[in-house]
């Protein structure tokens, strides 16, 4: 019987779909940032396609270089910029707006049951709504802006069932990891994943994002948390068009199930250099940071941003800590509530929404030997700067980490600055 | 993985179908290609879980210069590595080659540094199809071979052969076999349009 993934593929081919098939399908949603865009246009111009599908089903972000960095990057953008408005791209979020796998949900375009490509890694997020979404590089890309349709082999499906309640100073990031250690960082290669239990239920849309976001970490094409209320709630304000709701069948047919319980975890972190080599934060207490990130397509939504004000409480960070609020949305919200103030007051600094430090090319980039503690999905070897040191975590462990300048764990009730 | 038996469905599958890249899944078609299927050269050897941010650093991304990536290619493993390839030069490598970002420049920057095949025992998916689109032969299979010695990949076939031995890994879908041997799917699409 058919998962949800082969269920939104069958609907996208116009055939029935099953795993391993090869399949044309009808892309809903195609997205590229100002990263991707750069190479996607310039491969469509090389085919010499003039005009994109349907420009109404394009969505640019600008974000991974959020102002432009320097001359290059500015030409770059300039030039896609252009090119938007030559094509009448509407759903064009120009630097400022935020990063591209926070704007689509807000925009209303993560919607349950869509087939969503995303020139992104990242786009994986979007199955936190119940959407098929993975990513894709720039000449894909520029194949979907010309046709609008893309050639995809139906994945097989992993089920993940984690039940119990998270405990406190724990939080989504927490259960990812945990997710992603379990796994592996090559366990879900060309599979997509189902989530369901209590665990999952009990998560809001900022975790359900944060989850699903790290899908890709495990190899992952896709991943699927099924809608409920909560979607339902979240989207219901925003949704751009009309949508159908997928379920798998009963029975349907998984190539392993795995069953994990949260009750007893601890806050986890993701040693350097890969993302799985997770272990709890009790085993890294008191190792030396240089600087703390807080933000990313990760964890820079409202709930993280609120936790680690939260943390702060009055307490002072004694490192620098860099905290990027994931869209011009959260950062007014968090304003509101006045998480930005306390956050600045305690010595963060807050830079534009988008993907800062997280790809090492500006606003945050680490020193030969230094350490960051960041709440990013990627700790690979020099990707925030050749000859430094990436540690995952949530944002209650960095917020933690900041005051104590070394990792520490969250739970401890006696933070004092350093 | 993708299978020969895959291929026969793929083929039935996608008859009739109007992606213009299916139109050419004759394997004669490969004759007329722009590329070798066949690559022989020196190999490198490289682990499990090359990611992109080794293949290529963030920092590089933003330009449309080629000669700029080839230029990075592999420094996060070796900075020397654009210096020491020579062209046709085969990578083999673990499992999960190429996990990481979408970053096409990764790709990229191996094929315009000279590398002609890169072999893994496994690919992240959006490496494994950028590689196509860019015209970088690439094949999964086990390879028991050693850094320095020559060997030499039937990209047709799906075979590596090393040390006197040939080792059968997985065969291309047709689709996606004509693609690569066109260079890649512009080059592919400019080809259709002829």
């Amino acid at each position: 019987m058919p998962t949800v993934s082969e269920k939104i593929l069958s609907r996208a081919a116009g055939e029935k779909a099953s795993a391993d098939d090869f399949i044309e399908a009808g892309v809903d949603f195609a997205m590229a940032h100002d990263g991707t865009s750069v190479l996607a246009v310039k491969a469509l111009r090389e085919m010499n396609v003039s005009k994109v599908f349907d420009p109404e089903k394009i969505i640019i972000p600008f974000d991974h270089l959020a102002p432009a960095n320097n001359e290059t990057a500015a030409n770059l953008q300039h030039d896609i910029r252009s090119w938007i408005e030559e094509q009448g791209i509407v759903n064009y979020y120009d630097v400022g707006e935020g990063v591209c796998h926070q704007v689509l949900p807000e925009r209303g375009f993560a919607l349950p049951g869509k087939l969503i490509i995303g020139a992104d890694s990242h786009t994986c997020t979007y199955g936190a709504f119940g959407a098929f979404a993975t990513g894709v590089g720039a000449t894909d890309m520029a194949e979907i802006f010309a046709t609008g349709r893309i050639w995809l082999r139906v994945p097989k499906t992993i089920k993940v069932v984690i039940n119990g309640k998270l405990p406190a100073g724990t939080s989504a990031k927490d259960l990812a990891l945990m997710v992603v250690g379990r796994i592996g960082s090559d366990g879900a290669t060309y599979q997509a994943i189902e989530y369901y239990g209590e665990a999952i239920e009990h998560l809001n849309m900022d975790g359900r994002m944060t989850l699903c976001n790290m899908a890709i970490e495990m190899g992952a094409k896709n991943s699927v948390i099924t809608p409920d209320k909560k979607t339902f709630e979240f989207i219901k304000k925003c949704a751009v068009e009309n949508y159908t709701a997928v379920y798998a069948d009963q029975n349907a047919d998984y190539t392993v199930e795995y069953n994990m319980d949260v009750s007893d975890l601890e806050p986890l972190v993701a040693c350097p250099h890969q993302v799985d080599n997770v272990c709890p934060v009790s085993e890294v207490v008191g190792t030396p940071v240089d600087q703390v990130f807080i933000g990313t397509c990760t964890n820079g939504r409202l709930e993280d941003i609120e936790a680690a004000a939260k943390i702060t409480k009055n307490n002072k960070f004694c490192v620098r800590t860099i905290v990027i609020p994931a869209s011009r949305q959260i950062l007014l919200d968090a304003m509101e509530k006045g998480y930005i103030q306390a956050l600045v007051r305690a010595g963060a600094m807050i830079a534009p929404p988008g993907c800062g430090p997280c790809l090492g090319a500006h606003l945050g980039v680490i020193g030969d030997g230094e350490v960051c503690l960041s709440t990013a999905n990627r700790n690979f070897k020099g990707r925030m700067g050749k000859g430094g040191l990436i540690y995952l975590a949530s944002p209650e462990t960095a917020a933690a980490s900041a005051i104590k300048g070394e990792i520490a764990d969250p739970r401890e009730v006696r933070l004092e600055s350093c | 993985m993708i299978t020969g038996s895959v291929v026969v469905i793929i083929n039935n599958l996608l008859s009739g179908n109007s992606f213009t890249s299916r139109k050419t899944l004759n394997p004669t078609k490969a004759k007329e290609a722009n590329m070798s299927p066949i690559i022989q050269g020196r190999i490198w050897r490289f682990a499990d879980n090359i990611d992109t941010d080794l293949i290529i650093p963030g920092k590089y991304l933003r330009t449309t210069d080629m000669s700029v990536f080839a230029s990075h290619a592999m420094e996060g493993i070796d900075p020397e590595f654009s210096k020491k390839v020579t062209k046709n030069d085969i990578i083999v490598a673990g499992k999960n080659f190429g996990c990481g970002s979408s970053r096409e420049q990764a790709p990229l920057a191996l094929k315009h540094a000279g590398v002609g095949c890169v072999v893994a025992e496994s690919f992240a998916r959006i490496f494994f199809r950028n590689s196509i689109n860019v015209g970088l032969p690439i094949i999964e299979a086990v390879v028991d071979c050693k850094h320095s010695d020559v060997a030499s990949v039937d990209v047709e076939k799906g075979t590596v052969t090393c040390r006197g031995k040939t080792y059968q890994g997985v065969k291309l879908p047709g689709f996606l076999l004509t693609i690569l041997l066109d260079g890649g799917l512009i080059q592919h699409r400019r080809k259709q349009k002829q």
